[in-house]
């Protein structure tokens, strides 16, 4: 019965499969996301003239949808200096993804466009290769009108690039912000 | 082969008949003394299969006899007294046995063979089909070893009907009769291959050169493995060591230009004639960036080491086995394959040639994925009257880790699973009189997938813990001549136990708060942790029949039932699948996947030639594919939604192989193969097809200059015409505008030439030499293929030049 005792041999390894352990798995912290995009904008010659723009989807890739909102219209012939905070919200307190990005600058690159207005748009940061980054900027629009800002972040582009079309790498981030010039 | 022993045939080994002692004795012996009225019945078996022995003599003190056609013989009139009985068979090894007579008895002898008739027994066992009315594919130990630089899924592709879905150059899983991943079973040595195989990019964990024959069942389950193999099973085995005092191995290195790689592999075995062997098996693979005819496909390489061994015993009647194997592996997936959003794939299709594309390296940085397989068999038999008891017990630990390009800390693994699985079995195989067999079994496993947390990325695959057990009975029996049938049937239980983390806002999108409240323990806010709970009750079946029209040609007709259960993809996909690009949802309300598959088998060979023709139909409800069907807004951009759904199948398709010699060492082959599926209510096709393909091949062979021979084939593959349109229009904001996405869109035809040639040399000291020389894509054609993931991102690999030198002993 040489059979039975191989099954005997088996045993202990069934054994040590069955640790039951009940508990439950521990639920993870989401690093990589980013909930939220926050633009602002000062104007260079009214500082208390400040434009918000935010994009903020807290599911993630779950099915409820970003909420975009942006504060008020900008003013045509001026120039604002704008910056951009990251933030992972799914985490508590929120992560600011902001430091990560400006860490791997030479990674990341920020990209502007706008259509329906005229804007201009002026990197003020580069990496350490002297290649744009746009975590700081500053947007000009040059005439009245309403349009939309449209502002992607991109993970591993190739730097130098001419543009967002030929850039490769991937969109972490891409919002469209309805905008008015006045 | 004349072995008297196997001639008797089938018999029904749990003969109740021995007990039916035969009054009828040969030689009838002269009285003793008085006291003497003892009677000794004696049945001769053989050892092997239970088969009566014919004309075994059976000699003790002066007397002699020999057993009838039932094997036995009676000697009466035996006083009381110790007998000492020789045995002998002309086929047989001769034994000695003692006897005390005190009573009339009863003595069953068993008699072994002779060790070279063993060995012919054997290797006859070791041929012998998983099914007798199904016609299985068969890939030699020869083609095996043509191919050993190369993976699983590229070896199989040389059998009709048979393709690979790629992810890349290395990655490639099988596609039976259009069918692949969770639809088709891997056997590996006996054991089912546990290995994650639901993923598209997943890859099946074996090596080919652990391996030394392959046999591939379309489109049914072999249901002493599976019952839910609706595409088909291949089945992977080593083959069994020799009964002889010998030690044989294998060194084998192969080089090839295109990666600039290759790799050696070895195997050692050492047998002994009482039954006792052991087998030692390595394999090292290294390539670097593999090319296309244009450029270098960036951070394509792969590491590969594997290694097996496997101990022994061998008896006929009796054996036991513990077999290990490893594998694993580094591999690189494509730089520039790194999509987060449709507008990234948009760019990659545009773009034509990748990206990223840098001098060749054999760096394999991120992504990359590691995987590592552990296998552990122990398996016993014994052969007892009433037919052959397996048992057997097994272990595997699948472990994969995808690192992908993520902020920060990238030698963290993205994804990070661990997938273990216990399984115990008892096999029964029992032969009866009337040219029947029956196959029993009964199976019993436990799987407990743990995805690990410490990646920061939400797991794709759940936590869970399954239990599956099973139980299935195949009989064959030969009707005549001419006429086999076989019919089966499986039952299997499975009960899955998972824990999710679910997003809140998707749990409820989905209704699953109302259909599935007992599923949830704990609403956490942003996400719900829910336990849920699943049994599976499935039945499997197959009727056949084999009807031999004469000595050289077959057919073989089949239906087939197979049942799958929803795999964790299917059930738990809930999230971004950034690879894809897309939002992939499952379903926890799908039942089980049932094929019904017919088919039909033509098999014609002689001497100078050989055809197949098989045709199938494969009517499957509740077929379990995804479908876009919306688009998703999220703060990454618009992705495209794709949910899991069920509808009714159907697939159908034929394939002929044709082989013919002319002249003495002239040859030619054809193969093709077409398949088509569709949804059954509209008649949509099914997403990756595999297209219509022809393959011819025309070879020479020199016998006098050392077997040369040299081929020459070519692969046509046509475009795949019928596919589903899922393509759909993504804003592009930067341009205000709206842009196809075109991801259906198969690509064009193409046409491959390929040169093999191979030698042979036997030195004077023993052993022989063969050496292989292959070039692949002899004309450097840049092509793309359908059935590869990658295709919107790069082409496939251009010329490849290959050299192998393989010694054995």
């Amino acid at each position: 019965m040489k059979i039975f005792k191989y099954a005997l041999l088996a045993i202990p390894f069934l054994y040590f499969s069955c640790d039951d352990d009940n508990d439950t798995p521990e639920p993870i912290n989401e690093e990589e996301v980013i909930t939220t995009m926050t633009v602002t904008l000062v104007n260079h010659q009214n500082g208390s003239d400040v434009i918000t723009m935010q994009t903020q989807d807290l599911d993630g890739d779950g099915p409820n949808e970003p909420v975009i909102t942006v504060s008020g219209p900008l003013t045509a012939g001026t120039s604002y200096a704008g910056s951009i905070v990251w933030l992972n919200e799914m985490e508590d307190p929120a992560e600011n993804v902001t430091e990560e990005i400006v860490e791997e600058q030479d990674e990341h690159q920020v990209f502007f466009s706008a259509s329906g207005v005229d804007m201009e748009f002026v990197y003020m940061d580069f990496d350490s290769n002297g290649n744009p980054v746009g975590t700081q900027f500053v947007l000009a629009p040059l005439g009245a009108g309403s349009g939309s800002v449209t502002i992607t972040l991109v993970h591993e582009p190739a730097k130098p690039n001419d543009g967002l079309d030929t850039a490769g790498g991937s969109i972490d981030i891409q919002t469209t912000f309805p905008v008015t010039v006045e | 082969m004349n072995c008297k022993c196997k001639k008797c045939g089938a018999s029904f080994t749990s003969k109740l008949a021995l007990v039916l002692y035969s009054y009828f004795s040969l030689c009838c012996i002269n009285s003793f003394a008085q006291n003497c009225d003892k009677r000794l019945s004696i049945q001769v078996i053989d050892l092997h299969d239970g088969t009566p022995l014919e004309n075994a003599i059976v000699k003790t003190n002066d007397l002699k006899g020999s057993t009838d056609f039932d094997g036995n013989l009676v000697f009466e009139n035996l006083c009381e007294d110790t007998y000492v009985l020789s045995i002998s068979h002309e086929d047989c090894e001769s034994i000695v046995q003692t006897v005390d007579i005190k009573k009339d008895t009863f003595r069953k002898i068993r008699l072994e063979h002779h060790l070279n008739e063993l060995e012919e027994i054997m290797i006859i066992s070791n041929n012998r089909n998983n099914s007798r009315t199904l016609f299985e594919n068969k890939i030699s130990k020869e083609v095996l070893d043509d191919y050993n630089s190369r993976t699983l899924g590229e070896v199989l592709k040389t059998v009709t009907g048979v393709s690979s879905l790629n992810s890349g150059s290395y990655l490639s899983k099988p596609v039976i009769n259009g069918l692949h991943s969770s639809r088709v079973i891997l056997i590996n040595n006996g054991v089912r291959l546990e290995d994650q195989e639901w993923g598209i990019e997943h890859a099946p964990s074996i090596d080919i050169n652990s391996i030394d024959k392959i046999s591939i069942i379309k489109g049914a389950s072999a249901l002493k493995y599976a019952g839910d193999a609706v595409g088909g099973v291949i089945i992977a085995e080593s083959s069994r060591e020799k009964l002889l005092d010998t030690v044989y191995g294998n060194a084998t290195t192969n080089l090839q230009s295109n990666g600039r790689g290759g790799g050696i592999s070895t195997n050692f075995t050492k047998t002994s004639s009482n039954g006792w062997y052991y087998r030692l098996q390595g394999t090292l693979k290294r390539m670097g960036d593999f090319e296309t005819p244009d450029y270098v496909m960036t951070n394509t390489g792969f590491l590969e080491h594997n290694l097996s061994l496997k101990a022994g015993l061998n008896r006929i009647d009796h054996g036991f086995d513990v077999y290990y194997s490893l594998f694993s592996n580094r591999l690189g997936i494509l730089r520039s394959s790194h999509a987060h959003t449709a507008i990234d794939i948009i760019n990659a299709i545009e773009n034509d040639i990748p990206h990223i594309i840098e001098d060749f390296s054999y760096d394999i940085n991120i992504p990359r994925q590691k995987i590592s397989h552990n296998l552990l068999k122990l398996r016993g038999f014994k052969n007892f009257d009433f037919g052959k008891l397996s048992m057997r017990y097994d272990f595997q630990s699948n472990d994969r880790k995808e690192y992908d390009i993520r902020r920060g800390d990238r030698t963290r693994p993205a994804l990070d699973l661990n997938l273990q699985t216990h399984s115990i079995a008892f096999d029964l195989e029992s032969k009866f009189e009337n040219n029947s067999n029956l196959k029993t079994g009964i199976l019993a496993r436990y799987q407990k997938n743990f995805p690990d947390p410490a990646t920061g990325v939400k797991r794709i695959i759940p936590d869970y813990k399954k239990y599956d057990f099973s139980l299935y009975s195949v009989f064959d029996i030969g009707l005549s001549n001419d006429w086999l049938l076989e019919a089966g049937i499986r039952y299997d239980f499975s009960h899955i136990d998972a824990y999710k983390y679910y997003r809140t806002s998707l749990w409820e999108a989905r209704n699953y708060d109302e259909l599935f409240p007992e599923f949830v323990v704990e609403d956490l806010g942003l996400n719900t942790l829910t336990n849920p709970k699943f049994d599976f009750h499935n039945i499997s079946s197959n009727i056949g029949l084999k009807y031999s029209i004469n000595n050289s040609e077959n057919i073989f007709f089949n239906y087939s039932m197979s049942s799958r259960k929803p795999n964790p993809s299917e059930l738990f996909s809930e999230g971004l699948h950034h690879s894809s690009a897309r939002i992939e949802i499952g379903d926890l309300s799908f039942n089980s996947e049932i094929g019904h598959n017919f088919s039909l088998t033509y098999e014609s060979s002689d001497e100078k030639s050989s055809l197949v023709v098989n045709t199938f139909a494969n009517l499957v409800d509740d077929f379990i594919y995804m479908i876009p069907v919306d688009l998703m807004p999220t703060i990454a951009g618009v992705f495209p939604y794709w949910e899991y759904k069920q509808e009714d199948a159907k697939l159908f398709g034929f394939d002929v192989k044709y082989d013919r010699q002319y002249f003495t060492n002239f040859f030619i082959g054809h193969q093709f193969s077409i398949i088509k599926g569709y949804e059954r209510e509209n008649d949509k096709p099914l997403i990756n097809m595999p297209p219509v393909n022809l393959k011819n091949q025309i070879s020479y062979s020199i016998p006098e200059m050392n077997n040369l021979n040299l081929s020459l084939e070519s692969e046509y593959v046509f475009r795949q015409k019928e596919y589903p349109n899922n393509n759909f229009e993504v804003f592009i904001p930067t341009e205000n505008i709206y842009t196809t996405l075109d991801t259906s869109t198969p690509p064009g035809a193409y046409h491959l030439l390929n040169f093999a040639s191979s030698i042979g040399f036997k030195p004077e000291n023993g052993g022989n030499y063969k050496i292989n020389f292959r070039i692949e894509n002899l004309l450097n054609n840049l092509y793309k293929n359908y059935l590869n993931r990658l295709r919107y991102f790069t082409h496939e690999m251009g010329r490849n030049i290959m050299l192998s030198v393989s010694y054995s002993y």
